[in-house]
């Protein structure tokens, strides 16, 4: 692997970012001087204590959520400060989320929770393609209660991929499935961004996990608190827990 | 406070729009039963009270004249308690500044004393001196019309002879409670009014010195009416008498009775259909919102809570918003019945004043309706949350089985997207709950249609008494029944177009022991002016040989049919009782007639070419003369023009009506928002997570709001058509239940109506769309993607 950490190309750059939330006199300070650059094609594991600030990081990159203070740029957008319809546009382009509950539509089959999204999307796959992608190519008009935990996930990405975005962001997508249907997904993931280049976030509490990426980022109370490159990638396959 | 308290005020306060539309729904249904009923039971207790207050009588009788000696042989009668005799003269009357007819009616009172019987209520002013021949007690109503005061004067023609009279005072009587002209179908204040002046000037000006014209009495405890009755009707009967008759009888109070029957079948139909309507919804409402709280039952139920438990508390939350609701109902039917009440004393009733009664028991059939619908709706939807085994209600909830709808199956989900599919999905999913949604918009939607139903019934019964069968432009009645040649003299008049004379001889239907105290008019066989409608609404000759009936006497109160013989009892010269057959029934709506060609009627009364009256057309412009003309005729005791007649039906049957129009209207249009507002609050509870997931994977708030307006707006649009049904329906239930002596409403449903029906559902609609828009601008991306729900 040989990718080149210069400013050309950064994708995501984060300064001083904070977060604050207000309940009531006390403040929780969920995310504290954040400075930050993700690269073009990436695969990075954001780890940490529950608490430390994972999802808070992840949603604000998503445009899902807007810092208290600093800054984050997403190529030549600026996405602090962003209006929210520049926000959705931002979402609609260029991130493809995928949660720890799948969110699936329950009353749009496979190939329609995936369409329902290419059908907003300015350069997308065909949803079958997709759904090829993630190995659900034969589940094509199931609906969502006709599916197991681990297709839904799998349905979940190809939804995420499927508009071809320039980012995956994943918070605990393996968190409700147990360990082998786990890898399948993970398989997934990593299938995705070595064959289309997408930059690809993944928020895990298991550190077994972290083998798989290019970059883990370990945060601790709201702070980064060690970025460690990992020289030797393990397949996907190779994990388990 | 228990953390579970504490979690219910939290859970009100967080759905508190909810909350205020669902107590918005059962304002309007309490409102309506609250302001409905009051109405009623505070006309009804006045009416009591003012009746023994002022000493009301309860028999009355009337003849052509006896002398005053008679009236000790009444008074010697067995259970007779207290008995005046007095003068009655129908007069007219001239008002500076105003060129209309009036009728009046002169009463006369004791020389020197207050009235026994039949007490006054003074507002202004007070009695006339003792003895006074020129002094006179004006009713409150023809006082006010005319903006009239004590000191003020007013001209009457006694027997054709002008007398200038000063007003004492101005005061209510129990017998003019409702006061209606001769020939005339509606109050008329501004034309018809009732004065009473001492006996002897009275006597002097209407040739009944020394004599009496009209007794009233009460009766001893435990006597019988009828028999006092058949016994004065005895030493009468020689003095021209015309029959005694009892309260049910007398006309003000007869009225009065028929008005409030009507009224309390409004007070009972009304607010059944609304409380109903909004029970129902209640019901719905809270057991969708109740449905939500799955989840919360089943951590509940986990913790070792019971089922009573969980139910009561639940019961609870719900109890509140019933409160806030039937109190908010309370307070403003109480309002709306003051205000309702005192438009009828305005129009119709001359009470002098109001006894407002909102009873307990009311208030009680509020709660309790509301209580029941909103508790056992609570109730099931618990039920059913309970009976889930706790894990189950707490596992992350199975995406539920969907599959494609009828219409793409059928082969046309190629025009349908996304968003599109997820609306068509989701209310095929849930058949029974979106019914229930269509339901209950097309209810609100109804009741909207029947809230302001009654004005277009109005205007049409209006149209067709007045310019389909009763055409003419003036009614004129004669002093006493006179020959026929007197319509040459009316023909004669300049400015007189046409004229028709009539015959009418007031009588009791009799049939089996049915009857029916009235008159029988005798009118032309091919009248151009005034005409008898058949069923479907075309004049029809008159038949000769036997009487033509309006469907309601016939049908409902005599009980007969074409052929049918009726026995009729006169009440006019010898009183004779006579046979007559039942040609015909016809299609009336205002009022009960009973209708014979008039040379059948003179040949009945044997007598030749008579009529009591003259219906008369005029040529356009000249009525202030035709009347000036017609005042200075001693022989003619009445007149009423129909232009005035219709107007002054609007001044006082309308403007009620108006007033509860407006009030159901609003109401309707409380209810209509409280439901289909609901709707789509709950719909968005139900699927904010899904609605919020798109979000997040960038669809915009327009494309989000698509789906979940989208589905609000098929279903508002389906409820429409069902709504004119439902509607209908509850409009036909009122017809059903108005029919009354006064008058029959018309099963008419115009375009505006439907147009009423459609617009609260539309106007609801768009303002929750409005509500929900903003909702949704609000909708928490992030908390979705933390929780499974
Ligand atoms: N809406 C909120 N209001 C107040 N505090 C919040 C809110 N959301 C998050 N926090 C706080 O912010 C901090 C960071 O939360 P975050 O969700 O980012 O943690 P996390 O690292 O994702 O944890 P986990 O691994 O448990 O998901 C936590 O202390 C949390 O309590
Ligand atoms: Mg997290």
């Amino acid at each position: 692997m040989n990718r080149t950490h210069d400013q050309a190309n950064a994708v995501f750059v984060a300064h001083g970012l904070s977060k604050i939330y207000h309940m009531g006199e006390v403040e929780v300070h969920a995310l504290r001087g954040i400075d930050l650059t993700l690269y073009r094609g990436e695969l990075v594991v954001l780890l940490g204590p529950s608490g430390s600030g994972k999802s808070t990081l992840l949603n604000i990159l998503g445009g899902l959520d807007a810092p208290s203070g600093g800054e984050v740029r997403y190529l030549d957008h600026m996405l602090t400060g962003a209006s929210e319809s520049e926000l959705t546009r931002f979402r609609r382009e260029h991130v493809g989320f995928v949660f720890q509950f799948y969110n699936l539509i329950p009353s749009l089959t496979a190939r329609e929770n995936v369409a329902a999204v290419t059908e907003i999307a300015s350069s997308p796959m065909r949803p079958e393609e997709a759904l090829d992608l993630v190995g659900l190519g034969n589940r094509l008009d199931h609906f969502p209660a006709q599916l197991s935990g681990g297709e839904q996930q799998r349905v979940a990405i190809a939804r995420a991929v499927a508009k071809n975005p320039a980012v995956l962001l994943c918070d605990e997508p393996t968190g409700a499935l147990d360990s082998s249907t786990g890898v399948v997904v993970l398989e997934v993931l990593e299938k995705v961004n070595r064959e289309l280049g997408t930059l690809t976030v993944l928020i895990t509490h298991n550190a077994g996990i972290a083998d798989m990426a290019d970059r883990v980022i370990r945060l601790s109370d709201g702070q980064i608190a060690d970025i460690h490159r990992n020289d030797h990638k393990r397949a996907a396959s190779e994990l388990s827990w | 406070m228990r953390a579970l308290d504490r979690k219910l005020l939290r859970d009100l306060w967080h759905m508190r729009g909810q909350v205020m539309a669902i107590a918005a729904v059962i304002m309007g249904g309490v409102a309506t039963l609250v302001m409905s009923l009051s109405t009623y039971d505070s006309l009804v207790s006045t009416r009591d009270r003012f009746y023994s207050e002022y000493r009301f009588a309860e028999v009355f009788a009337s003849l052509k004249r006896a002398p005053e000696p008679v009236a000790e042989r009444l008074r010697a009668l067995p259970g007779v308690e207290h008995l005046e005799t007095r003068v009655r003269a129908g007069v007219k009357l001239e008002v500076a500044g105003f060129n209309d007819p009036i009728t009046g009616l002169m009463l006369s009172l004791p020389d020197s004393r207050n009235p026994v019987l039949n007490g006054l209520h003074f507002k202004r002013g007070s009695l006339p001196q003792p003895y006074s021949a020129d002094e006179v007690v004006v009713a409150d109503s023809f006082a006010d019309a005319h903006g009239m005061q004590p000191g003020d004067t007013l001209v009457a023609i006694i027997m054709g002879k002008r007398k200038v009279l000063t007003i004492a005072g101005i005061a209510v009587s129990p017998e003019y409670i409702y006061q209606i002209a001769p020939g005339s179908m509606f109050p008329d204040f501004k034309r018809y009014g009732v004065l009473w002046m001492r006996r002897s000037g009275l006597a002097a000006a209407y040739g009944m010195e020394g004599a009496f014209n009209q007794a009233s009495l009460t009766l001893a405890r435990g006597a019988h009416e009828q028999d006092v009755i058949d016994r004065a009707d005895m030493i009468l009967a020689p003095y021209g008498g015309t029959g005694a008759y009892g309260r049910a009888d007398q006309f003000s109070n007869r009225f009065l009775s028929e008005e409030l029957k009507q009224l309390q079948t409004t007070a009972t139909i009304f607010p059944a259909i609304f409380l109903g309507v909004a029970a129902f919804l209640l019901n719905v409402v809270v057991s969708r919102l109740i449905a939500l709280q799955r989840e919360q039952i089943a951590i509940l139920k986990a913790f070792g809570y019971r089922y009573p438990a969980i139910g009561w508390h639940y019961v609870k939350l719900v109890l509140l918003m019933v409160l806030l609701g039937v109190a908010g109902g309370v307070a403003l039917g109480a309002w709306f019945g003051q205000g309702l009440s005192n438009v009828y004393m305005e129009t119709t009733f001359r009470f002098p004043y109001l006894d407002y009664q909102l009873k307990a028991s009311v208030i009680l059939i509020a709660l309790g309706v509301s209580v029941a619908a909103a508790v056992s709706g609570t109730l099931y939807s618990v039920a059913r949350a309970v009976r889930l085994p706790a894990a189950e209600g707490m596992r992350p909830e199975m995406p539920e089985a969907y599959r494609a709808t009828l219409v793409e199956r059928i082969g046309l989900q190629r025009w349908l997207d996304a968003p599109t599919r997820m609306i068509l999905r989701h209310l095929e999913r849930r058949p029974l709950k979106s019914m229930l949604t269509v339901l209950g918009i097309a209810c609100a939607c109804g009741l909207m249609m029947v809230g302001n139903y009654q004005k277009g019934a109005i205007d049409f019964m209006v149209d067709l008494q007045f310019r389909q069968a009763a055409r003419e432009d003036l009614a004129l009645t004669f002093i006493e029944p006179t020959s026929g040649r007197a319509l040459h003299e009316l023909t004669a008049l300049p400015g007189v177009e046409f004229v028709e004379g009539f015959r009418d001889v007031p009588a009791i239907l009799h049939f089996g022991h049915y009857s029916y105290r009235s008159a029988i008019y005798g009118i032309p066989a091919e009248g151009q002016l005034h005409r008898s409608l058949d069923r479907a609404l075309q004049p029809v000759a008159m038949p000769p040989g036997g009487v033509v009936l309006t469907e309601h006497l016939a049908r409902n109160i005599l009980h007969v049919k074409p052929g049918d013989v009726l026995t009729v009892e006169v009440l006019e010269g010898r009183r004779p009782v006579r046979q007559v057959p039942v040609l015909g029934i016809t299609q009336q709506y205002l009022g009960l007639s009973a209708y014979m060609q008039r040379d059948s009627l003179n040949t009945l009364m044997r007598e030749g070419d008579v009529v009591s009256g003259a219906y008369l057309a005029i040529r356009p412009g000249a009525e202030a003369a035709v009347y000036a003309r017609l005042n200075d005729r001693p022989r003619v005791l009445s007149m009423v023009a129909n232009a005035s007649a219709i107007e002054s039906f609007y001044d006082t049957i309308g403007e009620f009506v108006l007033f509860y129009n407006l009030v159901a209207t609003l109401l309707a249009g409380a209810i209509g928002f409280g439901v289909v507002y609901n709707s789509a609050r709950i719909s968005l509870s139900e699927r904010g997570r899904e609605l919020a997931s798109l979000r997040v994977l960038g669809f915009g708030r327009g494309e989000i709001a698509y789906i979940l307006l989208g589905e609000l707006a098929l279903l508002t649009l389906v409820a429409i058509p069902v709504g004119f049904l439902v509607g209908t329906g509850l409009v036909g239930i009122l017809v059903q239940a108005f029919k009354n002596d006064l008058y029959r409403l018309p099963l008419i449903l115009k375009p505006d109506n439907f147009a009423m029906g459609a617009l609260v559902v539309v106007v609801s609609a768009l303002l929750s769309g409005l509500l929900m828009w903003f909702r949704l601008g609000r909708l928490d991306m992030v908390a979705v993607l933390k929780t499974r729900e």
